[in-house]
C-alpha cells in the first residue's frame, strides 16, 4: 500500500478500515543468501538498500526481540554531517545526502526535520577549533557550516546565558542541514521497505551460535531453528561482542552506558539542536514538545540500559548552567542505551577473517545519524565484496596495524578515551 | 553503584575513576610488537555479565583497585586492591 495524503483523507472518510499491516510476518525458510544478525535501524535499512539497490531479496534479518527495539528507539535522533576527519567527513555526508532523500525514497514520513545545530564554543582556542571543523566541512565538499559570533547565536538562541562566570559564550559553529528525525519511523520505514521487496523480517528470533566450517561461513542457529546461509552480517551495536563471540571472535568493542532524559511537553521553545561542549550537554525539542537531552557516557561497562545518577546529576546541571529556563520543566523519563565503544571513536564496517562474515560496529554514541549510510555502505559490501568508497577507512584491523585510525575527538586510539 | 574501598570502607561512585578492563594488569612481557599487544590495548571479551575492571578511588585514597562486577545488573562482588590482585 503506498502511502499519499489522498490516502490519508480517504481512510479517514472510510472510518480507517483498509489500512494494512506494514510488514509481513514470516517463519524462517530453511535457507538464504544473506542473513542480517540485528534488526535495528542498521540492519533493517541494510536490507533495505540490498534489495532496492542490489536487487538481492532473498534476504532474512534476524531480531532476537522487536524490529526496532534496541538504540533505534533509545537515543536522541540528532542527524548531522559535521565531521573533519578524512574518512569520517565523506561517510557521514554520504548519510546525509541519504537522509534527504530518505522520505520520498522509502514512501515514509520520518519527519526528518533540518533545523540546524549549533555548537557552542566558549574560548578563542575552542573558536579556533571549531573554524577548522568548518572549513573542514567546507573543502570536504558538500557540506555546510557557518560560524557565529555571540551576537548571532543571540539572535538565534536568546534564552541561553550567555554571560555565566564559568563558560560564557563566545560564539558557535552552525550546521544548517543537521536536525533531527523521528527515530522510530526511521526503522519502520526501512523495515516496510525491505518487506515490500521481499526481504524476511523475522522476530523473536535470537540468534544462538554461528555455523563455520573449514573458515567458511555456512549459516547460523537460532531459537527458531538452523537457517543456512552463504552470508552473515553482523549489525548488532551494542551485543556485537556476543554475537562476534559465536564465531570466536574479539572485537575491539566496549559496551557503555549512555542515558538520555526527556521532559513533560512544552510548546515549541528550542528550535534547534544545541550543544554544549564544556558541559558535555545537547538538547532538541520533539515534535510532540518534549525536551529531549543526554550528556556523556557514564564511563563504564555495561549492558543493563539504565544509568546511576551521578551522569544524570551532572547532565542536569550542565543543562541548567547553559540555560536557566529549563528548570521550569518537569522531567517526563530518563533511560540508557548500551553503545559499542569503539577505541577511536569511529565504527567498524568490514569484512572478518571468517569467509563469509561481516561485520558492522563500533558506533559508539552516534549511531543515529549514521543509519542511511551504514545500511547502504554495508549492503554494498555484502553485496559486491568491496567497501563503498564513502566507508573503505572503516576497517576492522586498523587497530593492529595503527594504519588509518579515526580519532575524531584526537584523545588517542584507547578504550575509555571517548 | 557504591563502592566498598579497602582502605576507606564505602563510598560514593563519584569518588572512583574506571581505568577498564582489569586486562589493564596483564600487560605483555615483550616490547616488540606482536597480537599480545592488540589483545591487551584494543580487543576485549566485554562480558555481558561478570566483569573484572580496574577502577582508582581518585577522590579519595587514590588506591588501584580490581572490581568485579556484574554488568548486567551494576552489582559488585568484590573489591580487590590491585597490588594484590596483581601478585
Amino acid at each position: 500500500m503506498r502511502y499519499s495524503g489522498l490516502n490519508v483523507l480517504w481512510q479517514g472518510l472510510t472510518g480507517n478500515k483498509g489500512w494494512k499491516p506494514a510488514w509481513r510476518n514470516p517463519d524462517p525458510k530453511p535457507e538464504y543468501d544473506i542473513i542480517i544478525i540485528g534488526g535495528g535501524g542498521h540492519g533493517l535499512s541494510t536490507a533495505h538498500y540490498l534489495a532496492a539497490e542490489h536487487g538481492l531479496t532473498n534476504v532474512a534479518v534476524l531480531e532476537k526481540g522487536y524490529l526496532g527495539g534496541g538504540n533505534v528507539g533509545r537515543n536522541t535522533t540528532i542527524v548531522r554531517a559535521n565531521y573533519m576527519l578524512d574518512g569520517n567527513s565523506q561517510f557521514y555526508s554520504h548519510s546525509l545526502k541519504l537522509w534527504e532523500v530518505l522520505e520520498s525514497a522509502l514512501n515514509y514520513n520520518v519527519m526528518h526535520s533540518q533545523r540546524g545545530i549549533i555548537n557552542l564554543f566558549h574560548s578563542d582556542g575552542q573558536r579556533d577549533a571549531f573554524v577548522r571543523r568548518g572549513n573542514a566541512m567546507h573543502a570536504q565538499g558538500d557540506d555546510d557550516a557557518v560560524l557565529l559570533d555571540r551576537e548571532g547565536v543571540r539572535k538565534r538562541l536568546p534564552y541561553l546565558d550567555f554571560e555565566q562566570t564559568r563558560f560564557p559564550i563566545y560564539g558557535g559553529l552552525y550546521h544548517p542541514r543537521g536536525g533531527s528525525a523521528r527515530h522510530d519511523a526511521v526503522a519502520w520505514g526501512y523495515a516496510r521497505g525491505a518487506d515490500s521487496r521481499g526481504v524476511d523480517l523475522i522476530q523473536n528470533c535470537e540468534v544462538t551460535g554461528i555455523d563455520i566450517e573449514n573458515g567458511v561461513v555456512k549459516g547460523v542457529q537460532t531459537t527458531r531453528g538452523a537457517i543456512r546461509a552463504t552470508k552473515v552480517g553482523i549489525v548488532v551495536a551494542g551485543r556485537s561482542s556476543q554475537v562476534a563471540a559465536m564465531a570466536g571472535m574479539r572485537l575491539p568493542i566496549e559496551s557503555h552506558v549512555l542515558q538520555a532524559f526527556v521532559t513533560e511537553g512544552l510548546k515549541p521553545v528550542i528550535d534547534h539542536v544545541i550543544t554544549y561542549g564544556m558541559g558535555h550537554f545537547y538538547i532538541s525539542q520533539s515534535d510532540k514538545g518534549g525536551l529531549v537531552f543526554g550528556g556523556d557516557l557514564d564511563f563504564y561497562s555495561s549492558y543493563a540500559a539504565r544509568g546511576n545518577l551521578p551522569m544524570a546529576e551532572h547532565v542536569i546541571e550542565a543543562g541548567m548552567t547553559l540555560m536557566p529556563m529549563i528548570g521550569k520543566s518537569k522531567m517526563l523519563r530518563s533511560w540508557g542505551g548500551i553503545m559499542d565503544m569503539s577505541p577511536d571513536g569511529s565504527p567498524v564496517i568490514d569484512r572478518t577473517h571468517i569467509e563469509g562474515l561481516y561485520v558492522n560496529c563500533g558506533w559508539c554514541y552516534g549511531g543515529f545519524k549514521a543509519v542511511p549510510a551504514s545500511g547502504h555502505c554495508f549492503a554494498h559490501l555484502l553485496a559486491t565484496d568491496r567497501p563503498h568508497e564513502a566507508a573503505e577507512k572503516f576497517r576492522l584491523d586498523r587497530f593492529n596495524t595503527g594504519y588509518g585510525i579515526l580519532d575524531e575527538e584526537a584523545t588517542g586510539a584507547q578504550h575509555n578515551l571517548h | 553503584m557504591p563502592i566498598t574501598c579497602p582502605f576507606c570502607g564505602p563510598r560514593d561512585q563519584r569518588e572512583f575513576t574506571i581505568k577498564g578492563s582489569a586486562i589493564a594488569l596483564e600487560r605483555p612481557d615483550s616490547e616488540e610488537w606482536s597480537e599480545a599487544w592488540n589483545d591487551y590495548l584494543h580487543l576485549r571479551e566485554n562480558p555481558a555479565g561478570r566483569t573484572r575492571e580496574l577502577w582508582q578511588h581518585t577522590g579519595g585514597c587514590s588506591a588501584w583497585l580490581v572490581v568485579e562486577r556484574d554488568t548486567t545488573t551494576h552489582e559488585i562482588y568484590s573489591v580487590t586492591l590491585a597490588s594484590e590482585a596483581a601478585a
